[in-house]
């Protein structure tokens, strides 16, 4: 029979402290909105953080209290934004659906190598020997660290080349924010041609690093209609807000560095397939 | 009153829980890179000790001790305090919502703490009475804050120190961790009794 007196104890202890939190619960208990969690739901959930808040759970909280509107979420496509808009009941609101690029096709076959690098498997460390072991000092190094940060399994990385998958790319701007050189850029969807090149040498030294860089031939800027191009430091710059993708600036490309990218963005239709 | 400071400067200086009982090593290693959250980490135990201290003593004195059921101790105390913390994490989001996010994460993470529990088993050790017990959970998490203050000003300056490679990360960390614990080594004969 003894024994049962410590057996009585120590659940009678754990019984009473059972009781005293359900009690606790209850008298101490916070009323959370609801709707914080029904939106939280209708978010990606990618926690990227390109809204500017703390992850997704932070957003919702946002949109909720502080009335922020859903369309800072550049993931989910104009489908979420709708959708959390209408839940909260308010307008509907513009999206700017920003697609990452890549400015530069500088690939293995295109671009000379000053030095064979055997080091580890990051852009940040290559970039710290010479900048890199890709004649020219602006271009993509080809190792991956923007692949490694990208949550959507939208970069691939090809013959020393990052290329972004449209489709898959968000818009959330980790790539941007990883790459040692800065080429990868936030570029509207809509806006289809880019200079995809991001050396500032002048046109004989970009000519001998790379075959298919920006030479600053300035024939772009000539033949653009609307004065949508402009040279920075020998390098054509296409202004996106400008320019009415009519694609003479490509035709007449002697390098062939301006390349039409417009896509069927899928973040662009009201309801996408699943 | 002798005792009690006795008791205060002996837990906080000559056994430091951290650096010379090694109690609470997890927080001390994990939350030290910057003050500001050692400091809400290091409040949030103390507050804990506290509270723990004094509803372990009255668990221990009336409920283990008549019945001889000392033996029961440990599981009793560890269902005290996790009781405890899920109390407090409780009261605290409903009356002081702001300390409730500093602490965060902290807070149930203080229920696994060992600090807590070996000071409960400490004041069973040395038969306190209730209030010494009190105070010398008080003290123990005043060592504990101090001795997460210094070593994460430590970390603080360990970032942008100049550390040979191999040890860069933990093992600086470690190495710094043991120096300032030999330096409470040097408190070691402050109380005689």
């Amino acid at each position: 029979m003894s024994i049962l007196i410590p057996v009585a104890i120590i659940s009678g202890l754990g019984l009473a402290f059972g009781l005293a939190l359900s009690v606790s619960a209850k008298v101490f208990e916070v009323k959370v909105d609801e709707r914080i969690a029904v939106v939280r739901e209708m978010l990606p959930g990618a926690n990227c953080g390109a809204c500017g808040y703390t992850g997704c759970d932070g957003f919702a909280e946002a949109i909720v209290n502080e009335g922020v509107h859903a369309s800072r979420c550049p993931v989910g496509g104009i489908a979420v934004v709708n959708s959390i808009s209408d839940y909260m009941g308010v307008d509907e609101g513009s999206i700017d659906l920003n697609v990452a690029r890549v400015l530069c096709q500088g690939n293995c076959d295109n671009v000379k190598i000053k030095y064979n690098y055997q080091g580890l498997d990051d852009c940040h460390t290559a970039n710290a020997l010479s900048s890199g072991m890709d004649a020219c000092h602006y271009g993509c190094i080809g190792l991956g660290s923007c692949k490694k940060v990208c949550q959507f399994d939208a970069i691939i990385v090809e013959n020393g080349l990052a290329y972004i998958d449209a489709d898959k790319c968000t818009g959330c701007g980790k790539c941007v924010a990883e790459c040692p050189k800065d080429i990868i850029a936030l570029i509207p969807v809509l806006s289809g041609f880019t200079v995809k090149c991001n050396s500032h040498d002048k046109g004989a030294a970009a000519r001998k690093n790379c075959n298919v860089g920006c030479i600053s031939c300035q024939k772009c800027v000539k033949v653009c209609p609307v004065d949508a191009i402009h040279m920075d430091n020998f390098l054509a710059v296409i202004d996106p807000t400008k320019c009415i993708n009519c694609g003479e600036c490509a035709a007449v490309c002697p390098q062939h560095c301006i390349t039409n990218t417009i896509v069927k963005n899928a973040k662009l239709k009201p309801n996408p397939a699943g | 009153m002798k005792e009690l400071f006795v008791i205060l400067i002996g837990a906080i200086f000559v056994e430091n829980f951290v650096l010379s009982k090694f109690l609470g090593i997890c927080p001390f290693l994990g939350v030290s890179q910057k003050t500001s959250t050692a400091l809400g980490m290091s409040g949030a135990v103390t507050f804990v000790l506290v509270i723990s201290q004094a509803v372990t003593w009255l668990v221990n004195k009336f409920l283990l001790e008549p019945k001889e059921l000392e033996y029961l101790q440990t599981i009793a105390f560890i269902l005290t305090i996790a009781a405890l913390v899920q109390f407090v994490e409780t009261v605290l989001k409903k009356l002081i919502p702001s300390l409730y996010k500093a602490l965060g994460v902290y807070l149930p993470l203080i229920t696994t703490n060992c600090a807590v529990l070996g000071s409960a088993l400490i004041f069973v050790e040395r038969d306190y009475s209730f209030l010494e017990a009190v105070v010398f959970g008080f003290a123990a998490g005043i060592g504990f804050t101090l001795a997460l203050l210094l070593f994460s000003g430590i970390r603080e300056r360990l970032e942008t120190a100049d550390i040979p490679e191999a040890f860069k990360g933990m093992p600086i960390t470690l190495i710094s961790a043991s120096l300032v614990s030999i330096t409470f080594v040097g408190f070691a004969g402050l109380i005689i009794s």
